[in-house]
This record gives C-alpha cells, sequence and structure tokens, in this order.
C-alpha cells in the first residue's frame, strides 16, 4: 500500500512538535493523491487518546513503539524501519528539526532508500512524490525523485502547515527489537534551559544579533537599539552556542520561528538555519559588512557597513526622533 | 585509539556556485578549499589527542573525491592529522547522499576507528546528513551538530542543541560524531605543517580496494534523481545602501522606518 510514514515528536510532557503535526497534515494530503494512507510513529509512553488524536491531523493509524526511548535518533530509526518494512509503507516524511534529519539519514542507510532534505514542497507527479528542495542558498529549486521505494523526505523548518481535517486514528502498537548500536547513546538530560528566559515571539520589533557583534558585550549595542524602539533582541544559533546571549532568544531551525513587524538583522549572515525562522517577518533589515552575506538576498533594505558604527549612530536617532 | 576525520573539498565560499544543466550535478570547476566544517572536525579530534583523557595513537583524515580533493587532505595533514586517506573512482561520480554514505562507510571500514569525526554540513549542500548515514552502516552510535566533547572513562559525553534545549548524552566508542562550528575555534596551520603536509603519508584507494559494491553507487546506484531545476517564486529585491556617510546612512534607515511607521 502507498502509505506515507511520520514521526510525530513529542517533548517530556507529551505535547506534539507542531512540525510534526504540519508533516502529518501534508502526508494526509498527500496520501489521498497517491492512493494511499497517512500513518505516524509515536515512541515511548504516550497514552491512548493522545496517540489518537493525531487522526485530527490527518493520520489514520498511528504506531505506538512503547519500549523505543524519545529523543535520540536510532532507536527510532530501529522503529521506522520496522514499521515502514512490515506493512509496504512508500514514504517517510518529516517536519523540520534535527531529530528528523538525523532520523531520516539513519533510515536510508538501514533501507537503502534515497533521501532529501530541506523540503519546501511535496507534488505527485505520476502516482509518486516529487520532492521540491531550494538549493544553492535557495537560488534554485531542485525537483528530486526518488527511483525506488521506500523515499525519504525531511522538511524544512515550517514547511508543512497543520490543517485539521481528520478525526481518531487507530493506534496499533508495535514491538521493536532495538539494535545493538541504538543502545549505546544514552540521553543524560534532556531540554535543558540555558540563561535568562526572554520572550521574542510576542515582539512586534526584534533586534537580531549575530557573529557580527564581535563579542558578548556587543549585544549591548542591539539592546540599546532594540529599547529604542520599544522591542526585543534575539539572536542567532552562533551567539547562543558561545554563551554570548541566552537560549530563549534563539531563532531558526532549533530556536523559535518569528513573524515580527520589523526584524532588524545585526551582523547576521542570514544562514538558512537563522533564515527559516525570521524570513515571515513584515520587515527585515539587515546591517552587515560583508556585501555577500546571504541576508541580503531576502532584505527589504540591506545596509553594508560596520554595525559597530551605524547602529550606536542608529539609536540616538531614533531616540531623538522620538523624543521630539 | 583511532580517530578518522572525514573532510571533504567544497567550492571556495567566493566562487558564485552554479549547477551544470547538462548533468544536474554541482558545477565543481573554480577554486575549492577544506569545507570550513570540516576544520573544526579536526580541531575537536586535535583537542582529544592534546586533552589526554584517552591515550589517541593517531588521527587519519579520510575524503572521497576526485584527484583535486588531494588538497583538502594536505590542509587536513597541516591542521594535525597523522596522515589521509583518499577514496576516489569513476564510479562513484553523481553518487547520491545514500550511495554517498555507503561508500564513506566502506572506507572507514577499512580502517577500523574508534572515533569518527566529521562537520556538522558541508558548504556545498547535504546539510546534516552523512555522519548518521556513515554510522548506520558501521552500526555505530551516532550525535549530529554537537558542540562539547568530553572523554572520561572511556566514553564519549556530548552537549547539543535540539528541539526542547540542550541535551546532554553519553555515548559508547566507536562512534561518529559530526560537530557544529561553536564546538572550538579551529588552529591556523603553522608554516612548517603546511610545508611538511604533502609529505606525511596518503593512501589513496579505489572502489573495489575498500569492496564497494559498484551497482550501490554513482549515478545509476544513486537512489533519487533531479527531474528539474526552477527558478524560486520571485521576490521583489530590497534596496541596498552602502555605508560611505555613517550620518547620511542613519539618516536613510530612520526615513526608511518612518515611512513604514516601524518607529
Amino acid at each position: 500500500m502507498a502509505g506515507i510514514l511520520v514521526y510525530a515528536l513529542h517533548d517530556d510532557e507529551g505535547n506534539f512538535n507542531k512540525n510534526s503535526l504540519g508533516a502529518i497534515s501534508e502526508a494526509a494530503k498527500l496520501a489521498g493523491q497517491i492512493g494511499g494512507e497517512a500513518s505516524a510513529l509515536v515512541v515511548g509512553d504516550v497514552a491512548d487518546d493522545a496517540a489518537a488524536g493525531l487522526g485530527k491531523y490527518g493520520a489514520a493509524k498511528v504506531y505506538r513503539a512503547k519500549n523505543v526511548p524519545e529523543g535520540l535518533a536510532q532507536p527510532i530509526v530501529d522503529a521506522m524501519a520496522k514499521v515502514i518494512t512490515d506493512n509496504g509503507i512508500s514514504y517517510a516524511l518529516f517536519g523540520g528539526g534535527l531529530l528528523g534529519f538525523e532520523i531520516g539519514a539513519g533510515l536510508t542507510a538501514r533501507l537503502g532508500a534515497g533521501v532529501t532534505m530541506e523540503v519546501t514542497a511535496v507534488k505527485v507527479q505520476d502516482g509518486k512524490l516529487v520532492a521540491e528542495r531550494p538549493i544553492l542558498q535557495d537560488s534554485e529549486i531542485a525537483d528530486v525523485g526518488y527511483v525506488s521505494e521506500p523515499g525519504i523526505i525531511i522538511g524544512r523548518l515550517n514547511a508543512f502547515d497543520i490543517n485539521e481535517s481528520g478525526g481518531t486514528a487507530a493506534v496499533e502498537d508495535v514491538e521493536v527489537e532495538l539494535s545493538a548500536w541504538s543502545t549505546k547513546a544514552k540521553m543524560v538530560q534532556r531540554g535543558e534551559q540555558r540563561g535568562a528566559d526572554v520572550n521574542i515571539e510576542d515582539a512586534d520589533i526584534l533586534v537580531g544579533g549575530g557573529r557580527g557583534l564581535g563579542a558578548a558585550e556587543g549585544f549591548k549595542l542591539a539592546e540599546e537599539l532594540a529599547e529604542s524602539m520599544g522591542g526585543a533582541v534575539a539572536a542567532t544559533r552562533a551567539v547562543v552556542d558561545a554563551g554570548w546571549y541566552p537560549y530563549a532568544a534563539q531563532i531558526g531551525q532549533t530556536g523559535k520561528t518569528v513573524a515580527p513587524k520589523l526584524y532588524l538583522a545585526a551582523g547576521i549572515s542570514g544562514a538558512i538555519q537563522h533564515k527559516v525562522g525570521m524570513q515571515n517577518s513584515e520587515n527585515i533589515l539587515a546591517i552587515n559588512k560583508d556585501p555577500n552575506a546571504p541576508i541580503f538576498e531576502f532584505s527589504d533594505l540591506g545596509v553594508v557597513g560596520d554595525l559597530h558604527k551605524i547602529v550606536p549612530k542608529l539609536t540616538e536617532a531614533i531616540k531623538a526622533k522620538k523624543g521630539g | 585509539m583511532k580517530i578518522c576525520v572525514l573532510v571533504k573539498e567544497v567550492p571556495d565560499a567566493a566562487v558564485q556556485k552554479r549547477i551544470d544543466p547538462s548533468t544536474m550535478r554541482l558545477d565543481r570547476s573554480g577554486e575549492k578549499n577544506l569545507n570550513p566544517f570540516d576544520t573544526h572536525a579536526l580541531e575537536a579530534a586535535m583537542q582529544i589527542k592534546e586533552g589526554g583523557a584517552i591515550p589517541v595513537e593517531e588521527v587519519v583524515a579520510v575524503t572521497m573525491g576526485p584527484d583535486s580533493a588531494v588538497r583538502a587532505l594536505h590542509k587536513a595533514v597541516a591542521l594535525g592529522a597523522d596522515r589521509s586517506v583518499q577514496l576516489t573512482d569513476d564510479a562513484l561520480a553523481g553518487s547520491d547522499v545514500c550511495a554517498t554514505g555507503y561508500s564513506l562507510a566502506k572506507v572507514l571500514e577499512s580502517e577500523s576507528p574508534d572515533l569518527v569525526l566529521l562537520g556538522q554540513q558541508s558548504d556545498d549542500g547535504e546539510c546534516y546528513t552523512i555522519g548518521a548515514v556513515v554510522a548506520d552502516h558501521l552500526q555505530m552510535p551516532s550525535l549530529t551538530q554537537v558542540i562539547k566533547i568530553d572523554v572520561a572513562d572511556g566514553k564519549l559525553r556530548c552537549e547539543r542543541q535540539a528541539e526542547y534545549g540542550y541535551d546532554t548524552v553519553e555515548i559508547e566508542l566507536p562512534a561518529v560524531i559530526s560537530v557544529g562550528d561553536a564546538i572550538n575555534e579551529p588552529r591556523y596551520p603553522s608554516l612548517k605543517a603546511i610545508m611538511g603536509a604533502k609529505k606525511k603519508p596518503l593512501d589513496n584507494k579505489g572502489a573495489g580496494d575498500v569492496g564497494i559494491d559498484a551497482g550501490q553507487v554513482g549515478e545509476a546506484g544513486s537512489k533519487t534523481k533531479v527531474l528539474a531545476l526552477n527558478p524560486p517564486p520571485a521576490k521583489e529585491a530590497g534596496e541596498i545602501i552602502e555605508d560611505e556617510d555613517t550620518n547620511e546612512t542613519v539618516e536613510k534607515i530612520v526615513a526608511w522606518l518612518d515611512e513604514r511607521k516601524l518607529i
């Protein structure tokens, strides 16, 4: 049967990831067009009604592998490979996110299956799925087809919209035998929050800071500018990992997704991983000293110059304007 | 233990990249360089070796690629690898992720490493995935996008960001770890190391030498096919200001913000 299987990621409280729910909605839509059904896989101790509830997004069936731990990829590869093989499923679809990448990649090796990542849309041609993948800094879009089944599709963050179409899914428990190497990585701590808790998702104006700020102290410039406009400060993954700014302020692939009225990017190159978290902002203003920075490809106003010279003066000018 | 570091030659960041329409593959002519993410993997290997928590006998740089890729290996050796291995074979050209991961796993198998390190992504496209493909073929545990590695009791303790915050994961060896660029600041090679790089042993291997099944690689063995290339939906180009006179630049920015009622 030409089915599509989606991995539904959940946190320690049992909440499903919204990118997973988007992937289920997308799978349900596509499955209808290729004459199959969409199903989802959940791992760990997921309650009956929570699993069945995935039917709301279009999953006809939910496979539950209770003995498989959540959070690390390889045990989930074992589970997905079994469900795909046992049920003759044609495609595996993942929403954006780190685990989806890892699980999809592992499945590629396990099943000898073709894989496409960073996919922004999926279409049906001659009864088969074709993945659209932007390449070369999003300057072209490759249509990628699969020469054999199963095929693996790893979506880009926020690629698939949630659509509540269905009802209740049938839940089937599966016993999965874990591979020897799948048990050799153990989660010591999951989802640790580091740094202060800040709210960037509700701000109308965000000043995003990247490596171009030069050092943790550079964020003072971003904070003063944000303050002058009544906005908040966000950050790229690189500077959060470097410890310059709290994790709660991170935008992008493993951080938050925002769509403020103004996103002012200070010293941010605009890598895809960051772009996916902020590209829906109404107005994007970028200041960067590198004229070739990818951020200029999708900003509404790009300023090529030294932010350390520009930002303090801009802050003063905005204060003066507001005061006057 | 033995650490293998996977490296890749990629088009230089300054080169305008394009797809060759006749092959649907990336045009790899022009200036090339060692994938910047791989320098972090090499640095991580050197720090484990120098850290002394576990004895490291050898760091081996491994690549798959055409003849020119030897320069990426020279650079890897200049950054500290003891020797290098190049898998090169016309049969491998056009391999997709599935076929590339299989081929790399085969060449690594011939080295029996205790730890495989690689950069989390290549500058030219195959984002994030190769490490996990290689790991499953080698039947080793793996973790990608790692930003901290500590060695204790013969195991690795790794940290990384995942969907819900920072995860700490303990991993038994042998293992495959891909590292993020926040893990370290790669050192600059010394002039002496650069000069000496060409003298370090370089092993050249073909597909047959490492037991690669020719039917599983190259364009014919790949499981995906690029059917078409299309331009993205047109987006109106933004305005660009070059900062020459900062006061003037700031004036323009304020006017732009004001026009959109953002201040």
